[in-house]
C-alpha cells in the first residue's frame, strides 16, 4: 500500500453552545467525535454522510481552518494540529481545499489570474513573480479553462467554470492532498460529470490524494477508492469502495444506500428499501452507546450502554471497520462490474474541457459560439505534463 | 362557463368535471421575462396533458423552464416581469388564462395545489404550522376555528407528524426538513385537489428523508387519484416513481414518453447524454461521458435546435431549423432531426 500522506486520530471538534447575558457555555455541539483514519498518497477517500453528521467539519480540521479541541492531524508523521504560524503555513502548501459553493469561494472583486495566482503571494518561493502568469495560465488550461480569460472575473463564468477556477486555486501550490468539499453539489447533472472527470484526470496526472466529502453516494462511489460512513460526528463504517457499497456491515449504511434512487424504471419495487423512522438527533446531545440506536431496527440492550468501536467485523468475504455491535454484511444494493465496458460518447464526451465557442462574453452572457465547436483540430494541444516539469523542485521532495 | 361569484354562499365550489380523466392540458404555452438586460424566453411553446391518478415528470436542469411552467399552470407568476404572450392551460375544459381573477384563485388548493421546494420559506413563520393548514378550510370552505383546527390536526395525523395533537400549535422553525415538508403536503393536499404539483419537493433533503417523503406522495396520490406533476432534476427519482416523462431543455419540451420507454431507448441527444452522465450507485468502474459546455442563455437561445451547441450528432440543418415534437416511436415524441438514429443507436 502506498505511503500514508494524511492521518487523523481520534479528532473532537466540540463547539460551545453560549446562552444568556453572561455567554455562559451551556453545553456542546459534538460536530467531530472521535474520528480516526488514514490518507494514502494518490487515492481518494469518500466521506458521505447526511446533513449535520460533521463531514465538512471534518474536512475544516483537516485543513485546519478549525483547530481540533482533542487530536491529531499528521501529514506524512508530522503532526500539525498545534502548529502555528509559520510552521502550519509551511505546512498547509501541502493540503488545499475545494468548496462546495463556487458563486461564494471566489472574491468577485478580484480576476481570475488574481484569485489562482494568489496562493504564490503567500508562497513567493513556490514560482518567481515573473513567471507567476504564465503559471497560472498554465493552470487554467491544466483545468481546462481558456489561458486567455486570465483577466475576466467570477461572474463571468458560469457554475462549472467557477468550480474549475476553485480546483486550478487548490493545485496552484502542487499539494499532496486536496479536500473537496461537496465540489459537484452545486453544479447540475450534465455540468457534474465534467467537473468529476476532470478530478479523476488531475489525480492521475499529479499524483494528488482526495478527501471527497459529498451527500451523494453515488458520485463518491464513482470517484472514491475508500469510503468513510459518519453518523453524527463518528465514523460508523470505513472500508473500500466495493465493501461498503457492495457488503455493507452497518445498518445506517445499508439504510443510506437503500434510500438511494437509481436510475432505473426496471428496478422500481423490486429493490430493497429500509425506511428508517424519526430524524437525525441533535449533535449536541447524542444518544448514548451507539448514537445510531434511537433509529435502528436491530438495537439491543448493549447498543444504549456500550459504544461500539470502530474495528474489522468479517463482512462475508473479508473485513472491514465497522462500528457495530451486530456488523451482518447484507446487500441492499445489486451491483454491476462495468469496469470493462467502453462509454458510449456518440452523445457524450470524455473530454474533460470545457468547449471552446461556449465561452460567457464580457457581459456574463454564452456568446454565439462559433464552428470551432465541432472541431477538434482548432484546439490547441494540452501539454499537461509542462507544469509538473518546469517545477525545479516539487513541494513533495521538500 | 361563467359563475356569479357574489350570489354563491361563501365557501361554495363551481364544479369541474373531469372529460374522459383529462384534468390538465398545456397547450403552446409560452412565457417570457422583461428584464432591463432583454426578453428571457423561459418557455417557448410547450404542450402537454395530464389524467387521474398519473404522475407526469418534468425533467430539466436549472433555467430549462421547468418551474415556471408550475408557477404558470399555479397562476403565481409574477406578471410583470412575466408575460405569456400565447397558450392556454385547460383545467377540465376551461382556460385558466382566460379565467377571471376570483374563479381562478378559487381553483387554487381545491382543485389545483403546489408543494414547493424549500418548505422553511414557503411557511410562514409567525403563525403556528396548524393555523397554516386551518387556513386552507377558513378561507375556501368558510369553517369556524376550531372545526378547520380539527382538520388540521387530522391532516397532520395523514401526513405521518408524530404527536400532532400536541404540535398542531408549533412555529415552522420547531420542526425538522423532512417534518416542514410534511406539513407543507397537508397544506397542499387540505382540501382534495385533483392536480398537485410538486416542485422539487426533496431536493433540499437528505437520501434517506427524501425516501420517507417520496413514498408519502405515491401513498396519497394513489389514495386520493390525483393527478401529479413532479418536477425534478433528479433521474434516480423520476425512475422510482413516475409513469410518464416530459423532459425541457432551454424552455421547450425535448423528449415525451413513458418512463420505462425513455430509460430503455431515449430519442432525444440531450436525454441520451444526461442517462451518461449521471454515476450510478449499483454500477462499480463506471466510465463517465459528459455532456460539454453548458445550457443557452435564455436570452439567446441559438437558432436552429437549442441544443445543437452541445451535440455531438448536430449537423447543419439543427443550426437552422427548429425541430419540432414529433411522434418518432409508437407514444414517443422527439424534438429531434435525427431521433430515429438515437432512439436506435
Amino acid at each position: 500500500m502506498p505511503e500514508v500522506v494524511l492521518s487523523a486520530q481520534n479528532l473532537v471538534k466540540h463547539y460551545p453552545i453560549r446562552k444568556g447575558v453572561l455567554k455562559r457555555t451551556v453545553g456542546q455541539v459534538k460536530a467531530v467525535d472521535g474520528v480516526t483514519f488514514d490518507l494514502h498518497k494518490g487515492e481518494t477517500l469518500g466521506i458521505v454522510g447526511e446533513s449535520g453528521c460533521g463531514k465538512s467539519t471534518l474536512g475544516r480540521l483537516l485543513m485546519r481552518l478549525e483547530a481540533p479541541t482533542s487530536g491529531t492531524v499528521a501529514f506524512q508523521g508530522e503532526d500539525w494540529s498545534g502548529a502555528s504560524g509559520r510552521e502550519m503555513r509551511r505546512l498547509r502548501r501541502n493540503i488545499q481545499i475545494v468548496f462546495q459553493d463556487p458563486y461564494t469561494s471566489l472574491n468577485p472583486r478580484m480576476t481570475v489570474g488574481d484569485i489562482v495566482g494568489e496562493p504564490f503571494e503567500i508562497h513567493p518561493d513556490v514560482v518567481p513573480k515573473g513567471g507567476r502568469r504564465k503559471r497560472v495560465q498554465d493552470l487554467l488550461d491544466l483545468v481546462g479553462l481558456n489561458p486567455e480569460h486570465i483577466n475576466r472575473y467570477p461572474h463571468q463564468f458560469s457554475g462549472g467554470q467557477r468550480q474549475r477556477i476553485g480546483i486550478a486555486r487548490g493545485i496552484a501550490l502542487n499539494p499532496s492532498v486536496l479536500i473537496c468539499d461537496e465540489p459537484v453539489s452545486a453544479l447540475d447533472v450534465s455540468v457534474q460529470a465534467q467537473v468529476v472527470n476532470l478530478m479523476e484526470k488531475l489525480q492521475d496526472e499529479l499524483g494528488l490524494a482526495y478527501v471527497f466529502i459529498a451527500h451523494d453516494l453515488s458520485v463518491v462511489r464513482h470517484i472514491s477508492d475508500r469510503v468513510g460512513v459518519m453518523y453524527l460526528g463518528r465514523m460508523a463504517e470505513l472500508g473500500e469502495e466495493d465493501e461498503v457499497y457492495s457488503r455493507p456491515t452497518h445498518p445506517y449504511t445499508q439504510a443510506l444506500l437503500s434510500a438511494v434512487p437509481v436510475p432505473d424504471p426496471t428496478l422500481r419495487g423490486k429493490r430493497e428499501q429500509i425506511v428508517l423512522v424519526g430524524d437525525v438527533p441533535s449533535p449536541a446531545n447524542p444518544p448514548s452507546g451507539c448514537r445510531f440506536h434511537t433509529r435502528c431496527w436491530k438495537a439491543q440492550d448493549i447498543c444504549s450502554t456500550e459504544e461500539p468501536q470502530l474495528v474489522l467485523r468479517p463482512d462475508g468475504h473479508g473485513e472491514h471497520l465497522s462500528a457495530c455491535h451486530f456488523a451482518e454484511a447484507r446487500e441492499v444494493v445489486q451491483t454491476v462490474d462495468v469496469s470493462d465496458r467502453e462509454p458510449d460518447t456518440r452523445f457524450s464526451t470524455l473530454d474533460v474541457g470545457d468547449i471552446p465557442g461556449l465561452d460567457t462574453g464580457p457581459d456574463g452572457v454564452v456568446e454565439e459560439h462559433s464552428d470551432l465547436l465541432h472541431d477538434d483540430t482548432a484546439r490547441p494541444p494540452r501539454d499537461t505534463t509542462r507544469l509538473v516539469d518546469e517545477e525545479p523542485e516539487g513541494p513533495r521532495a521538500r | 362557463m361563467t359563475t356569479d361569484t357574489t350570489t354563491r354562499p361563501k365557501g361554495s365550489e363551481v364544479t369541474y368535471t373531469p372529460q374522459d380523466g383529462l384534468l390538465l392540458e398545456v397547450e403552446d404555452l409560452h412565457v417570457e421575462f422583461h428584464t432591463p438586460d432583454g426578453v428571457a424566453n423561459a418557455i417557448n411553446g410547450i404542450s402537454f396533458s395530464l389524467h387521474q391518478g398519473e404522475c407526469l415528470a418534468i425533467l430539466g436542469e436549472s433555467g430549462s423552464g421547468k418551474s415556471v411552467t408550475a408557477q404558470a399552470i399555479m397562476g403565481i407568476l409574477d406578471m410583470p416581469p412575466a408575460v405569456i404572450p400565447q397558450g392556454h392551460i385547460r383545467y377540465c375544459g376551461q382556460d385558466l388564462l382566460t379565467m377571471d381573477p376570483e374563479q381562478r384563485r378559487k381553483t387554487r388548493g381545491p382543485e389545483v395545489s403546489m408543494i414547493f421546494q424549500d418548505a422553511l420559506s414557503s411557511l410562514n413563520p409567525v403563525f403556528p404550522v396548524g393555523w397554516q393548514i386551518a387556513e386552507m378550510f377558513r378561507v375556501h370552505r368558510g369553517m369556524n376555528k376550531s372545526d378547520a383546527l380539527q382538520q388540521a390536526v387530522a391532516l397532520m395525523e395523514r401526513v405521518q407528524i408524530p404527536g400532532a395533537r400536541d404540535r398542531v400549535k408549533a412555529y415552522p422553525h420547531q420542526f425538522s426538513g423532512g417534518m416542514r415538508q410534511r406539513i407543507m403536503i397537508a397544506v397542499a393536499i387540505a382540501l382534495d385537489p385533483a392536480v398537485l404539483i410538486a416542485d422539487e419537493p426533496t431536493t433540499a433533503l437528505d437520501v434517506t428523508v427524501q425516501a420517507q417523503i417520496m413514498a408519502l406522495l405515491q401513498e396519497l396520490q394513489e389514495e386520493r387519484q390525483m393527478g401529479l406533476i413532479l418536477i425534478t432534476h433528479d433521474l434516480g427519482v423520476v425512475a422510482d416513481v413516475a409513469d410518464r416523462i416530459a423532459v425541457m431543455y432551454a424552455g421547450r419540451l425535448v423528449e415525451k414518453a413513458d418512463v420505462a420507454d425513455l430509460y430503455a431507448a431515449p430519442a432525444h441527444p440531450y436525454t441520451r447524454g444526461l442517462l451518461e452522465s449521471i454515476p450510478r450507485l449499483d454500477q462499480k468502474g463506471q466510465k463517465l461521458s459528459a455532456i460539454g459546455g453548458l445550457p443557452p442563455n435564455l436570452m439567446r437561445i441559438p437558432p436552429g435546435c437549442p441544443f445543437n451547441p452541445r451535440c455531438r450528432m448536430a449537423q447543419d440543418v439543427c443550426r437552422r431549423d427548429l425541430p419540432l415534437l414529433r411522434e418518432v416511436a409508437p407514444g414517443r415524441l422527439s424534438a429531434c432531426h435525427f431521433a430515429e438514429e438515437v432512439i436506435n443507436a
